[in-house]
Protein backbone atom coordinates (compact mmCIF):
# COMPACT_ATOMS: atom_id res chain seq x y z
CA UNK A 1 0.00 0.00 0.00
CA UNK A 2 0.72 3.51 -1.15
CA UNK A 3 2.11 5.99 2.24
CA UNK A 4 1.49 9.42 2.38
CA UNK A 5 2.33 11.28 5.05
CA UNK A 6 0.73 14.60 4.78
CA UNK A 7 1.41 15.77 8.54
CA UNK A 8 4.76 17.94 8.01
CA UNK A 9 3.13 20.69 9.69
CA UNK A 10 3.64 18.25 13.02
CA UNK A 11 6.94 16.84 12.27
CA UNK A 12 9.35 16.46 9.33
CA UNK A 13 11.77 13.33 8.58
CA UNK A 14 15.59 13.91 9.62
CA UNK A 15 17.29 14.46 6.05
CA UNK A 16 19.34 11.67 5.17
CA UNK A 17 22.49 14.29 5.00
CA UNK A 18 21.00 15.99 8.65
CA UNK A 19 21.62 12.20 10.27
CA UNK A 20 25.06 11.69 8.36
CA UNK A 21 26.05 15.01 9.72
CA UNK A 22 25.42 14.09 13.47
CA UNK A 23 26.07 10.44 13.66
CA UNK A 24 29.73 10.68 14.80
CA UNK A 25 28.33 13.09 17.45
CA UNK A 26 27.31 10.37 19.46
CA UNK A 27 30.08 8.44 19.70
CA UNK A 28 33.56 9.08 18.66
CA UNK A 29 32.58 12.84 18.90
CA UNK A 30 31.37 12.76 22.24
CA UNK A 31 32.70 15.32 24.06
CA UNK A 32 31.12 17.97 26.57
CA UNK A 33 31.43 21.78 24.87
CA UNK A 34 32.50 22.89 28.27
CA UNK A 35 35.77 21.48 28.62
CA UNK A 36 38.95 22.98 27.78
CA UNK A 37 40.53 19.66 26.51
CA UNK A 38 40.49 18.32 22.54
CA UNK A 39 37.32 16.24 23.60
CA UNK A 40 35.24 19.57 24.33
CA UNK A 41 36.82 22.20 21.84
CA UNK A 42 35.67 19.37 18.45
CA UNK A 43 32.11 19.30 20.23
CA UNK A 44 32.25 23.44 20.85
CA UNK A 45 33.55 23.51 17.57
CA UNK A 46 30.93 21.59 15.86
CA UNK A 47 28.07 23.45 18.20
CA UNK A 48 29.88 26.62 17.01
CA UNK A 49 29.53 25.60 13.50
CA UNK A 50 25.65 24.86 13.97
CA UNK A 51 25.42 28.41 15.18
CA UNK A 52 26.96 30.20 12.30
CA UNK A 53 24.53 27.95 9.59
CA UNK A 54 21.45 28.28 11.99
CA UNK A 55 22.35 32.26 12.04
CA UNK A 56 22.89 32.30 8.38
CA UNK A 57 19.58 30.85 7.31
CA UNK A 58 17.53 33.74 9.11
CA UNK A 59 20.05 36.74 8.48
CA UNK A 60 20.90 36.76 11.84
CA UNK A 61 24.74 37.16 13.81
CA UNK A 62 25.70 33.69 15.28
CA UNK A 63 26.38 35.52 18.86
CA UNK A 64 22.51 36.29 18.16
CA UNK A 65 21.58 32.46 17.71
CA UNK A 66 20.69 30.79 21.44
CA UNK A 67 20.07 27.06 21.07
CA UNK A 68 16.70 25.42 23.24
CA UNK A 69 15.33 22.34 23.11
CA UNK A 70 12.15 23.10 20.57
CA UNK A 71 9.78 25.92 19.79
CA UNK A 72 7.90 25.66 22.92
CA UNK A 73 11.32 26.67 24.87
CA UNK A 74 12.04 29.38 22.61
CA UNK A 75 8.40 30.69 22.76
CA UNK A 76 8.29 30.78 26.37
CA UNK A 77 11.88 31.65 26.41
CA UNK A 78 10.90 34.93 24.51
CA UNK A 79 7.89 35.98 26.03
CA UNK A 80 8.88 35.32 29.59
CA UNK A 81 12.71 35.96 29.23
CA UNK A 82 11.77 39.77 27.14
CA UNK A 83 8.84 40.70 29.23
CA UNK A 84 10.78 40.05 32.83
CA UNK A 85 14.16 41.76 31.64
CA UNK A 86 12.60 45.14 30.26
CA UNK A 87 9.85 45.33 33.14
CA UNK A 88 11.45 48.56 34.21
CA UNK A 89 9.88 49.97 31.13
CA UNK A 90 6.48 49.13 31.37
CA UNK A 91 3.99 45.66 31.78
CA UNK A 92 1.94 45.57 28.89
CA UNK A 93 2.16 42.78 26.30
CA UNK A 94 0.41 42.63 22.99
CA UNK A 95 -0.15 39.09 21.36
CA UNK A 96 -2.68 37.85 18.70
CA UNK A 97 -5.42 35.32 19.51
CA UNK A 98 -4.16 32.53 17.21
CA UNK A 99 -0.83 32.21 18.59
CA UNK A 100 0.23 28.95 19.59
CA UNK A 101 -0.28 27.92 22.96
CA UNK A 102 3.39 28.09 23.75
CA UNK A 103 3.01 31.82 23.34
CA UNK A 104 -0.53 31.91 24.87
CA UNK A 105 0.41 30.18 28.20
CA UNK A 106 3.31 31.96 28.99
CA UNK A 107 1.27 35.39 28.77
CA UNK A 108 -1.20 34.08 30.82
CA UNK A 109 1.05 32.82 33.68
CA UNK A 110 3.01 37.00 33.06
CA UNK A 111 -0.85 38.20 33.61
CA UNK A 112 -1.33 36.48 36.67
CA UNK A 113 2.04 37.73 37.87
CA UNK A 114 0.79 41.55 37.25
CA UNK A 115 1.22 41.87 33.42
CA UNK A 116 -1.49 43.22 31.44
CA UNK A 117 -2.03 41.53 27.87
CA UNK A 118 -4.13 42.85 24.71
CA UNK A 119 -5.20 40.35 22.11
CA UNK A 120 -5.42 40.75 18.62
CA UNK A 121 -8.27 39.22 17.26
CA UNK A 122 -7.49 38.45 13.71
CA UNK A 123 -9.74 38.56 10.63
CA UNK A 124 -11.50 35.60 8.69
CA UNK A 125 -8.60 35.01 7.10
CA UNK A 126 -6.71 34.38 9.84
CA UNK A 127 -4.82 38.22 8.96
CA UNK A 128 -3.89 40.85 12.22
CA UNK A 129 -4.01 44.05 11.04
CA UNK A 130 -1.29 46.35 12.21
CA UNK A 131 -3.28 48.98 12.42
CA UNK A 132 -5.16 47.46 15.72
CA UNK A 133 -1.34 46.65 17.08
CA UNK A 134 -0.72 50.20 16.64
CA UNK A 135 -4.00 50.98 18.43
CA UNK A 136 -3.45 48.50 21.33
CA UNK A 137 0.12 50.03 21.92
CA UNK A 138 0.21 52.28 25.38
CA UNK A 139 3.32 54.11 27.24
CA UNK A 140 3.47 50.91 29.18
CA UNK A 141 3.33 47.95 26.02
CA UNK A 142 6.94 46.43 26.55
CA UNK A 143 6.32 43.49 24.50
CA UNK A 144 5.01 42.55 21.06
CA UNK A 145 4.40 38.92 20.31
CA UNK A 146 2.61 38.03 16.66
CA UNK A 147 3.72 34.96 14.74
CA UNK A 148 5.11 34.69 11.41
CA UNK A 149 2.60 31.83 9.69
CA UNK A 150 0.31 30.40 11.59
CA UNK A 151 0.67 26.71 12.03
CA UNK A 152 -3.14 25.80 11.87
CA UNK A 153 -4.49 27.99 8.74
CA UNK A 154 -0.78 28.78 7.39
CA UNK A 155 -1.99 32.33 6.79
CA UNK A 156 1.37 34.62 6.60
CA UNK A 157 1.28 37.49 9.28
CA UNK A 158 2.07 41.34 7.72
CA UNK A 159 5.32 40.85 10.11
CA UNK A 160 7.48 43.94 8.49
CA UNK A 161 4.63 46.24 8.55
CA UNK A 162 4.08 45.39 12.85
CA UNK A 163 7.96 45.62 12.97
CA UNK A 164 7.82 48.93 11.60
CA UNK A 165 5.41 50.02 14.21
CA UNK A 166 7.02 48.73 17.24
CA UNK A 167 10.93 49.71 15.95
CA UNK A 168 8.96 53.33 16.07
CA UNK A 169 7.98 52.88 18.66
CA UNK A 170 10.58 51.45 20.77
CA UNK A 171 8.53 48.23 21.91
CA UNK A 172 10.27 44.71 21.78
CA UNK A 173 8.94 42.53 19.10
CA UNK A 174 8.64 38.62 18.86
CA UNK A 175 7.58 36.51 16.17
CA UNK A 176 7.13 32.44 16.20
CA UNK A 177 8.41 31.36 13.23
CA UNK A 178 8.18 28.14 14.10
CA UNK A 179 5.71 27.06 10.87
CA UNK A 180 7.65 28.81 8.75
CA UNK A 181 11.44 28.77 8.89
CA UNK A 182 12.94 26.24 6.05
CA UNK A 183 9.34 26.55 4.05
CA UNK A 184 10.07 30.17 3.10
CA UNK A 185 12.81 32.92 3.37
CA UNK A 186 12.91 34.57 6.89
CA UNK A 187 15.19 37.16 7.47
CA UNK A 188 15.17 38.57 10.89
CA UNK A 189 16.26 41.96 9.84
CA UNK A 190 14.04 42.32 6.92
CA UNK A 191 11.08 41.47 9.38
CA UNK A 192 12.48 43.78 12.00
CA UNK A 193 12.19 41.60 14.89
CA UNK A 194 14.62 41.44 17.43
CA UNK A 195 13.27 38.26 18.75
CA UNK A 196 12.50 35.12 16.39
CA UNK A 197 11.99 31.29 17.49
CA UNK A 198 12.47 28.36 15.10
CA UNK A 199 12.24 24.76 15.04
CA UNK A 200 14.43 21.69 13.70
CA UNK A 201 12.33 19.39 13.46
CA UNK A 202 10.19 21.58 11.28
CA UNK A 203 11.84 21.54 8.48
CA UNK A 204 13.94 17.95 8.00
CA UNK A 205 16.17 18.70 11.38
CA UNK A 206 15.99 16.63 14.59
CA UNK A 207 14.34 16.73 17.25
CA UNK A 208 14.89 18.30 20.62
CA UNK A 209 16.69 21.15 18.79
CA UNK A 210 15.40 24.81 18.35
CA UNK A 211 16.79 28.06 18.57
CA UNK A 212 15.68 31.88 20.29
CA UNK A 213 17.33 34.58 17.98
CA UNK A 214 17.37 37.61 20.12
CA UNK A 215 18.93 41.08 18.80
CA UNK A 216 22.38 42.04 19.55
CA UNK A 217 21.95 44.44 22.71
CA UNK A 218 18.20 43.14 23.82
CA UNK A 219 18.22 41.95 27.24
CA UNK A 220 16.15 38.73 27.94
CA UNK A 221 16.04 36.56 31.34
CA UNK A 222 17.52 33.42 31.26
CA UNK A 223 14.59 30.94 32.12
CA UNK A 224 16.85 27.93 33.01
CA UNK A 225 19.69 28.75 35.05
CA UNK A 226 22.45 27.32 36.76
CA UNK A 227 24.87 26.97 33.72
CA UNK A 228 27.26 29.01 31.41
CA UNK A 229 25.84 27.43 27.98
CA UNK A 230 24.47 29.56 25.68
CA UNK A 231 26.15 32.50 27.26
CA UNK A 232 24.43 32.06 30.30
CA UNK A 233 21.07 32.59 28.48
CA UNK A 234 20.57 29.05 29.12
CA UNK A 235 22.47 26.15 30.96
CA UNK A 236 22.50 22.78 30.52
CA UNK A 237 25.11 20.66 28.68
CA UNK A 238 23.95 21.34 25.34
CA UNK A 239 22.50 18.49 22.73
CA UNK A 240 25.40 18.55 20.66
CA UNK A 241 24.29 15.61 18.17
CA UNK A 242 21.00 17.02 17.71
CA UNK A 243 22.74 21.04 17.47
CA UNK A 244 24.48 19.71 14.61
CA UNK A 245 21.59 18.30 12.94
CA UNK A 246 19.84 21.73 13.02
CA UNK A 247 22.87 23.21 11.84
CA UNK A 248 22.99 21.01 8.54
CA UNK A 249 19.02 21.63 8.19
CA UNK A 250 19.49 25.24 7.91
CA UNK A 251 22.46 24.62 5.94
CA UNK A 252 20.13 22.88 3.45
CA UNK A 253 17.22 24.96 3.33
CA UNK A 254 19.01 28.03 2.68
CA UNK A 255 20.65 26.44 -0.09
CA UNK A 256 17.10 24.92 -1.39
CA UNK A 257 14.62 27.86 -0.46
CA UNK A 258 13.22 29.27 -3.49
CA UNK A 259 13.79 25.47 -4.84
CA UNK A 260 11.41 24.17 -2.14
CA UNK A 261 8.62 26.96 -2.94
CA UNK A 262 8.79 26.45 -6.45
CA UNK A 263 8.15 23.15 -5.86
CA UNK A 264 5.52 22.93 -3.00
CA UNK A 265 3.27 25.67 -3.93
CA UNK A 266 1.84 24.25 -6.82
CA UNK A 267 1.86 21.08 -5.91
CA UNK A 268 -0.77 22.83 -2.76
CA UNK A 269 -2.53 24.10 -5.27
CA UNK A 270 -3.02 21.16 -6.68
CA UNK A 271 -4.36 19.41 -3.74
CA UNK A 272 -6.51 22.33 -2.90
CA UNK A 273 -8.02 22.52 -6.42
CA UNK A 274 -8.44 18.94 -6.94
CA UNK A 275 -10.29 18.66 -3.28
CA UNK A 276 -12.64 21.73 -4.49
CA UNK A 277 -13.89 19.73 -7.71
CA UNK A 278 -14.53 16.63 -6.25
CA UNK A 279 -15.82 17.82 -2.85
CA UNK A 280 -19.37 19.49 -2.34
CA UNK A 281 -19.87 22.03 0.93
CA UNK A 282 -15.86 22.18 1.52
CA UNK A 283 -14.54 25.39 3.24
CA UNK A 284 -10.84 26.43 3.06
CA UNK A 285 -9.58 27.94 6.19
CA UNK A 286 -6.73 30.31 6.22
CA UNK A 287 -6.01 33.18 3.15
CA UNK A 288 -5.95 32.34 -0.19
CA UNK A 289 -2.68 34.04 -1.35
CA UNK A 290 -0.73 34.68 1.78
CA UNK A 291 0.04 31.10 3.51
CA UNK A 292 2.71 28.42 4.00
CA UNK A 293 3.73 26.65 0.50
CA UNK A 294 2.91 23.30 1.69
CA UNK A 295 -0.45 24.01 3.95
CA UNK A 296 -4.18 23.06 3.38
CA UNK A 297 -6.30 23.65 5.76
CA UNK A 298 -10.19 22.64 4.99
CA UNK A 299 -13.39 21.63 6.33
CA UNK A 300 -15.77 19.80 5.08
CA UNK A 301 -19.36 20.00 6.40
CA UNK A 302 -21.19 16.84 8.12
CA UNK A 303 -18.42 15.31 9.09
CA UNK A 304 -16.31 14.88 11.67
CA UNK A 305 -12.21 15.42 11.33
CA UNK A 306 -11.46 12.05 13.64
CA UNK A 307 -13.59 10.01 11.39
CA UNK A 308 -12.30 11.01 8.21
CA UNK A 309 -8.20 10.63 9.89
CA UNK A 310 -9.12 7.40 10.96
CA UNK A 311 -10.52 5.84 7.09
CA UNK A 312 -7.38 8.21 5.60
CA UNK A 313 -5.25 6.02 8.41
CA UNK A 314 -6.28 3.10 6.92
CA UNK A 315 -5.46 4.01 2.83
CA UNK A 316 -1.68 5.06 4.80
CA UNK A 317 -2.70 8.70 4.37
CA UNK A 318 -1.15 10.29 7.55
CA UNK A 319 -2.82 13.91 8.40
CA UNK A 320 -4.34 15.37 11.53
CA UNK A 321 -7.29 17.18 12.36
CA UNK A 322 -8.77 20.57 13.79
CA UNK A 323 -11.67 18.58 15.34
CA UNK A 324 -12.50 18.11 19.29
CA UNK A 325 -12.63 14.46 19.02
CA UNK A 326 -8.56 14.59 18.36
CA UNK A 327 -7.77 16.89 20.91
CA UNK A 328 -7.36 15.88 24.11
CA UNK A 329 -8.90 18.54 25.68
CA UNK A 330 -12.16 17.94 23.38
CA UNK A 331 -11.97 21.78 21.93
CA UNK A 332 -12.15 22.28 18.93
CA UNK A 333 -8.75 24.41 17.54
CA UNK A 334 -9.07 27.73 19.05
CA UNK A 335 -7.60 29.12 15.70
CA UNK A 336 -10.40 28.34 13.72
CA UNK A 337 -12.84 29.31 15.99
CA UNK A 338 -11.13 32.81 16.63
CA UNK A 339 -11.77 33.00 12.33
CA UNK A 340 -15.37 32.52 12.81
CA UNK A 341 -15.40 29.42 11.33
CA UNK A 342 -18.72 27.36 12.64
CA UNK A 343 -17.81 25.36 15.72
CA UNK A 344 -19.40 21.86 13.72
CA UNK A 345 -17.85 22.12 10.79
CA UNK A 346 -14.10 23.23 12.76
CA UNK A 347 -15.13 19.29 13.86
CA UNK A 348 -14.80 18.47 10.15
CA UNK A 349 -11.18 20.18 9.57
CA UNK A 350 -8.52 17.96 8.22
CA UNK A 351 -4.91 19.94 7.76
CA UNK A 352 -2.87 18.25 5.35
CA UNK A 353 1.29 19.52 4.93
CA UNK A 354 3.05 18.25 2.20
CA UNK A 355 6.91 17.83 1.96
CA UNK A 356 9.64 17.75 -0.18
CA UNK A 357 9.03 13.75 -0.39
CA UNK A 358 5.30 14.27 -1.53
CA UNK A 359 5.09 13.41 -5.25
CA UNK A 360 2.23 14.46 -7.64
CA UNK A 361 0.93 10.84 -7.88
CA UNK A 362 1.07 11.25 -4.19
CA UNK A 363 -1.88 14.02 -4.45
CA UNK A 364 -3.68 11.83 -7.12
CA UNK A 365 -3.81 9.27 -4.37
CA UNK A 366 -5.09 11.66 -1.88
CA UNK A 367 -7.56 12.89 -4.52
CA UNK A 368 -8.83 9.14 -5.19
CA UNK A 369 -9.45 8.44 -1.52
CA UNK A 370 -9.97 11.26 0.03
CA UNK A 371 -13.90 11.87 -1.52
CA UNK A 372 -15.18 8.56 -1.11
CA UNK A 373 -14.53 8.82 2.78
CA UNK A 374 -16.14 12.54 3.07
CA UNK A 375 -18.50 10.97 0.94
CA UNK A 376 -19.39 7.27 3.20
CA UNK A 377 -19.03 9.44 6.11
CA UNK A 378 -21.60 12.18 4.78
CA UNK A 379 -23.95 8.99 4.14
CA UNK A 380 -24.19 7.92 7.78
CA UNK A 381 -24.17 11.75 9.37
CA UNK A 382 -27.84 12.81 10.94
CA UNK A 383 -27.01 16.19 9.79
CA UNK A 384 -26.14 15.37 6.22
CA UNK A 385 -29.89 13.90 6.53
CA UNK A 386 -30.95 16.93 7.98
CA UNK A 387 -29.63 19.31 5.36
CA UNK A 388 -30.28 17.25 1.96
CA UNK A 389 -34.60 17.38 3.58
CA UNK A 390 -34.16 21.43 4.02
CA UNK A 391 -32.82 21.43 0.96
CA UNK A 392 -35.51 19.83 -0.58
CA UNK A 393 -38.23 21.83 1.07
CA UNK A 394 -36.81 24.79 -0.10
CA UNK B 1 -4.54 9.79 23.32
CA UNK B 2 -5.20 5.79 23.78
CA UNK B 3 -5.47 3.79 21.01
CA UNK B 4 -9.10 2.55 20.31
CA UNK B 5 -9.43 -1.69 21.18
CA UNK B 6 -9.60 -4.13 17.47
CA UNK B 7 -13.30 -3.99 18.54
CA UNK B 8 -14.07 -0.64 18.30
CA UNK B 9 -12.09 -0.70 14.73
CA UNK B 10 -13.80 -3.46 13.95
CA UNK B 11 -17.25 -1.58 14.54
CA UNK B 12 -15.66 1.74 13.57
CA UNK B 13 -14.74 0.27 9.74
CA UNK B 14 -17.37 -1.53 9.06
CA UNK B 15 -20.52 -0.31 10.99
CA UNK B 16 -23.38 -2.41 11.47
CA UNK B 17 -27.29 -0.78 10.97
CA UNK B 18 -26.48 2.51 9.53
CA UNK B 19 -29.28 4.09 8.02
CA UNK B 20 -33.01 4.80 8.43
CA UNK B 21 -36.31 3.25 9.31
CA UNK B 22 -39.03 4.29 7.27
CA UNK B 23 -41.99 4.91 9.69
CA UNK B 24 -39.87 4.00 12.74
CA UNK B 25 -41.60 3.61 16.01
CA UNK B 26 -39.45 4.97 17.83
CA UNK B 27 -36.17 8.21 16.96
CA UNK B 28 -34.16 9.71 19.27
CA UNK B 29 -31.53 12.27 18.72
CA UNK B 30 -28.97 13.51 21.23
CA UNK B 31 -25.65 15.28 20.65
CA UNK B 32 -24.46 18.64 19.40
CA UNK B 33 -22.43 19.16 16.24
CA UNK B 34 -20.49 21.93 18.55
CA UNK B 35 -19.28 19.43 21.23
CA UNK B 36 -18.32 16.91 17.43
CA UNK B 37 -20.81 14.22 17.79
CA UNK B 38 -24.75 13.85 17.02
CA UNK B 39 -26.22 10.41 17.25
CA UNK B 40 -29.86 9.40 15.88
CA UNK B 41 -31.35 6.32 16.42
CA UNK B 42 -34.77 4.40 14.83
CA UNK B 43 -36.37 1.51 16.25
CA UNK B 44 -39.02 -0.74 14.89
CA UNK B 45 -41.25 -2.32 17.42
CA UNK B 46 -43.16 -5.54 16.96
CA UNK B 47 -45.17 -6.60 20.14
CA UNK B 48 -42.93 -4.99 22.58
CA UNK B 49 -39.89 -6.43 20.76
CA UNK B 50 -37.77 -4.35 18.94
CA UNK B 51 -37.02 -5.52 15.92
CA UNK B 52 -34.90 -3.35 13.94
CA UNK B 53 -32.42 -0.87 15.49
CA UNK B 54 -30.60 1.73 12.29
CA UNK B 55 -28.51 4.88 13.34
CA UNK B 56 -27.05 7.97 11.76
CA UNK B 57 -24.47 9.42 13.87
CA UNK B 58 -21.92 12.92 12.71
CA UNK B 59 -18.81 11.70 15.42
CA UNK B 60 -15.43 10.45 15.91
CA UNK B 61 -14.29 6.54 15.28
CA UNK B 62 -15.93 5.69 19.02
CA UNK B 63 -19.59 7.55 18.40
CA UNK B 64 -19.62 5.73 15.39
CA UNK B 65 -18.75 2.10 17.06
CA UNK B 66 -20.94 2.83 19.88
CA UNK B 67 -23.87 3.49 17.58
CA UNK B 68 -23.08 0.56 15.61
CA UNK B 69 -22.51 -1.59 19.08
CA UNK B 70 -26.15 -0.34 20.82
CA UNK B 71 -27.96 -1.11 17.46
CA UNK B 72 -26.65 -4.19 17.76
CA UNK B 73 -27.52 -4.99 21.36
CA UNK B 74 -30.86 -3.58 21.05
CA UNK B 75 -31.96 -5.59 17.91
CA UNK B 76 -34.27 -8.72 19.57
CA UNK B 77 -34.61 -7.25 23.11
CA UNK B 78 -37.93 -6.39 24.83
CA UNK B 79 -38.22 -2.66 25.39
CA UNK B 80 -37.99 -3.51 29.28
CA UNK B 81 -34.90 -5.31 28.15
CA UNK B 82 -33.65 -2.76 26.40
CA UNK B 83 -34.22 0.15 28.92
CA UNK B 84 -31.58 -1.28 31.08
CA UNK B 85 -28.99 -1.24 28.45
CA UNK B 86 -26.53 0.88 30.25
CA UNK B 87 -23.19 2.80 28.64
CA UNK B 88 -21.07 0.83 30.63
CA UNK B 89 -22.47 -2.16 28.72
CA UNK B 90 -21.71 -0.88 25.58
CA UNK B 91 -18.21 0.32 25.74
CA UNK B 92 -17.68 -3.49 28.05
CA UNK B 93 -19.04 -5.02 24.32
CA UNK B 94 -16.64 -2.87 22.48
CA UNK B 95 -13.40 -3.83 24.54
CA UNK B 96 -13.22 -1.20 26.32
CA UNK B 97 -13.01 2.65 25.57
CA UNK B 98 -10.00 5.70 25.71
CA UNK B 99 -11.50 7.48 28.69
CA UNK B 100 -11.80 10.55 27.25
CA UNK B 101 -14.12 8.57 24.59
CA UNK B 102 -16.26 7.36 27.75
CA UNK B 103 -19.13 9.93 26.77
CA UNK B 104 -19.76 8.50 23.43
CA UNK B 105 -20.47 5.42 25.39
CA UNK B 106 -22.87 7.63 27.25
CA UNK B 107 -24.48 9.10 23.77
CA UNK B 108 -25.19 5.67 22.70
CA UNK B 109 -27.14 5.14 25.82
CA UNK B 110 -29.35 8.48 25.61
CA UNK B 111 -29.93 7.92 21.76
CA UNK B 112 -31.40 4.80 22.66
CA UNK B 113 -33.16 6.11 26.09
CA UNK B 114 -34.49 8.71 23.24
CA UNK B 115 -35.73 6.48 20.87
CA UNK B 116 -37.36 4.53 23.69
CA UNK B 117 -38.94 7.74 24.69
CA UNK B 118 -40.19 8.76 21.20
CA UNK B 119 -42.05 5.28 20.79
CA UNK B 120 -43.68 5.95 23.93
CA UNK B 121 -44.76 9.26 23.04
CA UNK B 122 -46.04 8.18 19.98
CA UNK B 123 -48.17 5.30 21.57
CA UNK B 124 -49.45 8.13 23.54
CA UNK B 125 -48.59 6.05 26.49
CA UNK B 126 -46.75 7.41 29.48
CA UNK B 127 -43.13 7.12 29.13
CA UNK B 128 -40.98 5.53 32.21
CA UNK B 129 -37.71 6.60 30.20
CA UNK B 130 -35.12 8.46 32.54
CA UNK B 131 -32.63 10.07 30.61
CA UNK B 132 -29.07 9.67 31.94
CA UNK B 133 -26.66 12.10 33.49
CA UNK B 134 -25.22 14.34 30.96
CA UNK B 135 -22.26 13.09 29.82
CA UNK B 136 -19.36 15.81 30.98
CA UNK B 137 -16.49 16.20 28.48
CA UNK B 138 -13.48 15.96 30.73
CA UNK B 139 -11.58 19.62 30.06
CA UNK B 140 -8.36 18.49 30.99
CA UNK B 141 -5.67 19.82 29.03
CA UNK B 142 -5.50 21.98 25.57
Amino acid sequence: MRKVYLDHAATTPAHPKVVEAMLPYFTSKFGNPSNLHDMGREAKDAVEEARARTASLIGAKPEEVFFTSSGTESNNFAVKGLAQANSQKGNHIIVSQVEHFSVLHPVKTLEKAGFKVTQIAPDKQGLIDPADVAKAMTKETVLVSIMHANNEIGTLQPVEEIGKITREKGVLFHTDAVASVGWMPVDVKALGVDALSLSGHQFYGPKGAAALFVRKGVRIKPQIEGGVQEDGRRGGTENVPALVGLGKAAELAEAEISGRMSYLTPLRDKLLAGLNTRISDMIVNGHPSRRLPHNVNVSFLFVEGESMLLFLNMEGIYVSSGSACTSRSLKSSHVLSCIGTDAAAANGTLLLTIGMGTSSEDVDYVLEKLPPIVQRLREMSPLYEDMIKNRKKT
Amino acid sequence: MEQYSSKVMEHFAQPHNVGEIENADGVGTVGNPVCGDVMRLYIKVDNNVITDAKFKTFGCGAAIATSSMVTDLVKGKTIDEALKISNAAVAEALGGLPKVKMHCSVLAEEALKSALDDYYKKKGMASPVKMPAEAGHEHEME
